[in-house]
């Protein structure tokens, strides 16, 4: 089968992840949504591996795959000190960045 | 006719030249660095330092005495100053017979200065300042007077200059004071703009600025680049020696301390103007024009001085019109050629000594009337203080030239030299001797004779010994410096200024006794108008143009206001309103078009992420369709 | 010609919709929780794809480290700041919805036309000579990870610390007043006491007295009155406490019980 298909569903799959970034208010969605835009280009690279015959797709998912994890610890670290200060986990709340 | 100098390097002694300078600027920058501890033990230091270089100095002198003519001229070079691409300037000290005069002059009175100012400022909480900016001044002008080539002189030239500022207005407390001092430094800068210049077309003619070099070279100078320099240089001189047009200064700076002024603006710093012209005598040799101009100013200065000494009631200001008209004097007897080198340098050093002995014995009257100035307010002093009446008298007689007095020798030979060369500036310095007759004993008369016009409360005292032992000296010296040095400073100067000694006469010539018979009729008639009736209180009003030109410095700060100041502030406003009419407008508007654009561009800066977040994605969109469509085309 | 239907592409047509579907839950879920599990069942699927896709270390990757643990991690936070915590409906920022989704569609052009057009087609070549180098998948990519790779495996070590010590420098923070210690409280206690007069003892436990002893059962005092102290307030404001009086009736009733009968044998 021609990755095609998991090209165009990946596509999807990001472009939902875009919109979720750009209108989830909620911190924590919106950081799933960049989670599940990493999860959308995972998916082009192993379908990529498959019909080009290497490996090193796989392993880049895997690298990605760790990178995601740290980033996910940082992330919520910091969602959770915006909380612990603000009391919310808007991103609308934290609108400092301006003059 | 240029007699160049033989110059031998320096050995022995000669090689530690230099820490007559190192010594008084190391002690000034340790005073000013180190802090109330040094109140206590500041002054001695300071006096230490002078006297370390006054023995150094005279070790030198005795070296060069017992040397032969051909061996008295000793460079010592130091470092390597400016070293770029063909420029090579090396800092150096030339000791030679000119210069060890001036640096014995230097730190033998500023010695007694340094040693009078220890009592004069003992009530001053900033004395240990005041001995910090004496030893820098001490410095500086060493630094003037020993150096090998006109940039290094021209940084002691800056440095004095900086002295005199900060000493000048010492007591910044007075508005005076402050702006006494900002215009000493001001009217300076004007001087030493035509010193700059012409040690520029020194290094541009030249490609040296080291005396020998220059002397070399100015033989062989066009006329008008010698003229050019010549006159550069006297303007250079006239700003620091207070010669006319930039006199004006010189009044004003008496708001300094009363040793400042007789150290700096009586015995040394304002005599630098005629160190600079017999320094450089082989560019004025070349051009008659400039030797003219010399004699010019030499010769109004003096009368200038004179005039102004004659109608003032201050008496720092009488002595400072009368320091003017004597460095005129000097620079007449500059100006004349070789003929007068010697000569100008004897009235230098006898200047020195009587002009630094009367104001220190000004500052010993001052301190005996509460610090009061107005010699009408004063009067009787002579049974008083009887020391600083005995010791001015002498430094009175020496400037009026009683024979065998200091003055009479070193003035006659110039009133003498100028008739040589001309009539006009002959006849002109006869006269001058006649009115410092005249207003020097005005002013003995007024000070020391006369009924008592004490203010009340004020009880006159004779200073302290530190005070007068120092008067003692000098009093000592402007008796006895004429006959020691008549008959032998034209010899020893020889290599220096290139001027054959001419046979001086001891006893009075011609001229001599018709200048006697001038300052007889210029005391007769101080006698008559101040010794025969009472001095009144308060300056009688007066309708004599003279005397109200006198007391007011004849219009000098008038005519600068007028030709300099007053074009400068229209000039000024002219530049002010174009800045702020069309230049501002311009500016303004080119601002109120971006800020009104960035009012509301600013809009897009909205603190929200997620609007941050559609941005980037409307960017990504934008760079991969550009992508995209140049790959198409 | 009949086309030839694989399990990879029977796999494809069942999992991708459902994929689709969770990942809009994302977008249209009010609540958080919701969102995050429609996003685990994303990644579920996305596991079912990487094994039609000859992925297995992968698959169990990605089910172990981003479903087990990542999702879970997310599931914690939410948790932790409140689960029931909508979003608000009402959109702050003018015109964000509807330029949001003109920049999705926009993106999902430019990844289609753009990306697809220059990647599609090409030779189809498959993983078994790959993967049989070093004998199978998972000892295939050991070999690239620890081979070819290795440096930037090393570096993620390097990341997954600094990540590691961020998230504990983040975690923590500084103490704004001094601890409270036993003695301190104690002391509070009797000054209160001294105060105010109130009870420095321990409070009443619930159902003392009562006929349960679950934390939602008031105690009674020996009057029979219901002790506001002995249930927590939080139980008290949702109001799921038991009925007091309800309770009491048991009592007086029992206390009618023993008092009637006396009274009587008293009037006798």
């Amino acid at each position: 089968m021609s990755p095609d298909n998991y090209l165009y569903l990946a596509a999807i799959l990001f472009t939902i992840g875009t919109i979720g970034v750009m209108i989830r208010r909620n911190a924590l969605v919106a950081f799933m949504s960049v989670e599940l835009m990493l999860n959308a280009a995972n998916l082009v690279m192993v379908a990529f591996a498959l019909a080009r015959g290497g490996l090193d797709g796989q392993v880049a998912t895997f690298f990605v795959m760790v990178v995601a994890a740290a980033e996910v610890v940082v992330g919520l670290s910091i969602i959770i000190t915006i909380y612990r200060t603000r009391r919310s986990t808007s991103v609308d709340a934290a609108n400092l960045l301006k003059l | 006719m240029i007699t160049l100098e033989t110059l031998v390097p320096a050995t022995g002694m000669f090689s530690y030249a230099w820490l007559m300078i190192a010594v008084p600027a190391v002690v000034a920058a340790f005073l000013l660095i180190g802090g109330r501890i040094l109140d206590r033990v500041g002054h001695w230091l300071a006096v230490g330092a002078v006297l370390v270089s006054f023995s150094l100095a005279s070790c030198l002198f005795a070296h060069q005495l017992l040397a032969g003519p051909e061996a008295r001229a000793v460079t010592v070079p130091l470092f390597d100053w400016i070293t770029t691409g063909m420029w090579k300037v090396q800092a150096g000290l030339l000791v030679d017979q000119l210069s060890i005069l001036f640096a014995l002059l230097i730190t033998g009175v500023g010695s007694l200065i340094h040693i009078y100012s220890v009592g004069y400022m003992a009530h001053d909480e900033r004395r240990r300042r005041f001995f910090a900016y004496l030893n820098l001044f001490i410095a500086a002008m060493l630094i003037l007077v020993l150096a090998d080539n006109y940039l290094v002189l021209f940084v002691g030239w800056e440095g004095v200059g900086l002295a005199s500022y900060l000493l000048i207005g010492f007591w910044q407390h007075k508005p005076s004071a402050a702006a006494a001092a900002k215009k000493a430094f001001v009217m300076n800068r004007v001087g030493d703009l035509g010193m700059t210049m012409a040690v520029m077309s020194m290094l541009a003619l030249f490609g040296s600025s080291a005396f020998v070099a220059v002397n070399e070279g100015a033989a062989k100078l066009d006329p008008f680049w010698s003229t050019t320099m010549g006159l550069l240089l006297l303007l250079g001189a006239c700003g620091k020696s207070a010669q006319v047009p930039l006199q004006a200064w010189l009044l004003d700076a008496m708001e300094g301390p009363t040793p400042v002024s007789a150290l700096i603006h009586a015995a040394t710093m304002v005599t630098a103007g005629v160190y600079l012209v017999v320094r450089s005598h082989a560019i004025f040799e070349m051009s008659a024009a400039a030797t003219t101009a010399v004699v010019l100013v030499g010769t109004v200065t003096l009368l200038v001085g004179a005039w102004i000494g004659t109608s003032k009631d201050d008496i720092k200001k009488v002595l400072a019109g009368s320091t003017m008209s004597q460095i005129g004097y000097m620079m007449l007897a500059a100006g004349l050629g070789p003929v007068g080198y010697a000569f100008a340098i004897f009235h230098l050093l006898t200047h020195g000594f009587f002009k630094a002995n009367m104001f220190l014995g000004a500052g010993s009257v001052m301190h005996a009337m509460d610090d009061d100035v107005n010699m009408r307010h004063y009067g009787a002093l002579w049974n008083v203080t009887r020391v600083t009446f005995w010791t001015f008298a002498m430094g009175y007689l020496a400037i009026i030239g009683i024979p065998p007095l200091a003055g009479y020798f070193s003035k006659d030979h110039i009133i003498e030299a100028a008739f040589e060369v001309s009539t006009v500036a002959g006849v002109a310095a006869l006269l001058g001797a006649g009115v410092t007759a005249f207003y020097m004993t005005r002013l003995m008369l007024m000070t020391f004779f006369g009924e008592k016009r004490w203010r009340d409360g004020v009880h006159p005292h004779e200073s302290p010994k530190v005070m007068t032992v120092p008067l003692v000296i000098l009093a000592f010296f402007s008796v006895v410096a004429g006959v020691v040095m008549n008959g032998w400073i034209q010899e020893w100067l020889e290599p220096a200024t290139g001027a054959h000694a001419h046979e001086v006469e001891w006893l009075p010539t011609p001229i001599g006794w018709l200048t006697m018979l001038l300052v007889a009729a210029g005391v007769g008639l101080a006698w008559w108008l101040f010794g025969t009736k009472p001095v009144p209180d308060t300056a009688p009003a007066s309708r004599n143009p003279i005397t109200i030109a006198g007391r007011n410095d004849l219009f000098g700060d008038a005519i600068n206001d007028a030709l300099v100041v007053q074009p400068t502030l229209v000039l000024a406003r002219g530049l002010v309103a174009n800045d702020s009419r069309v230049l501002d407008v311009g500016a303004d508007g080119i601002g109120t078009v971006f800020s009104g654009l960035s009012a509301r561009t600013r809009r897009l800066q909205t603190g929200q992420v997620r609007a941050y977040a559609l941005t980037m994605t409307i960017g990504v969109l934008l760079v991969g369709a550009v992508l995209i469509l140049t790959q198409l085309g | 010609m009949i086309p030839l239907v694989t399990g990879q592409e029977v796999t494809f047509w069942i999992v991708a919709p459902l994929m689709v579907l969770g990942a809009l839950g994302l977008l249209f879920f009010r609540k958080a929780v919701y969102a995050a599990l429609s996003m685990a069942f994303v990644m579920v699927n996305l596991a079912v794809l990487y094994a039609s896709l000859n992925a297995m270390f992968l698959t169990f990757v990605q089910i172990i480290v981003y479903t087990g643990a990542i999702m879970m991690l997310f599931l914690f936070v939410l948790m932790l700041v409140g689960v029931d915590t909508p979003d608000s409906v009402v959109e702050t920022l003018k015109g964000q919805k509807v330029a949001a989704w003109l920049a999705g569609a926009g993106m999902l052009g430019l990844i289609v036309f753009g990306i697809g057009g220059a990647l599609a087609g090409g030779p189809q070549v498959g993983l078994d000579q790959a993967n049989a180098a070093h004998g199978g998948n998972v000892e295939s990519l050991a070999a690239l990870i620890f081979g070819r790779y290795v440096f930037a495996f090393e570096l993620t070590s390097a990341l997954l610390i600094t990540a590691a010590v961020g998230a504990m420098v983040l975690g923590q923070h500084a103490r704004t007043r001094p601890k409270v210690t036993q003695r301190d409280l104690a002391e509070k206690r009797l000054r209160d006491y001294a105060a105010s007069g109130a009870h420095p003892g321990s409070l009443p436990n619930s159902g003392v007295l009562a006929r349960h002893n679950g934390i939602a059962t008031p105690a009674l005092l020996p009057d029979g009155t219901v002790s506001e102290a002995s249930v927590s307030a939080a139980l008290a404001s949702r109001g799921v406490i038991l009925d007091a009086p309800a309770l009491s009736r048991t009592t007086a009733e029992a206390f009618e019980a023993i008092e009637g009968p006396r009274a009587e044998e008293d009037d006798q």
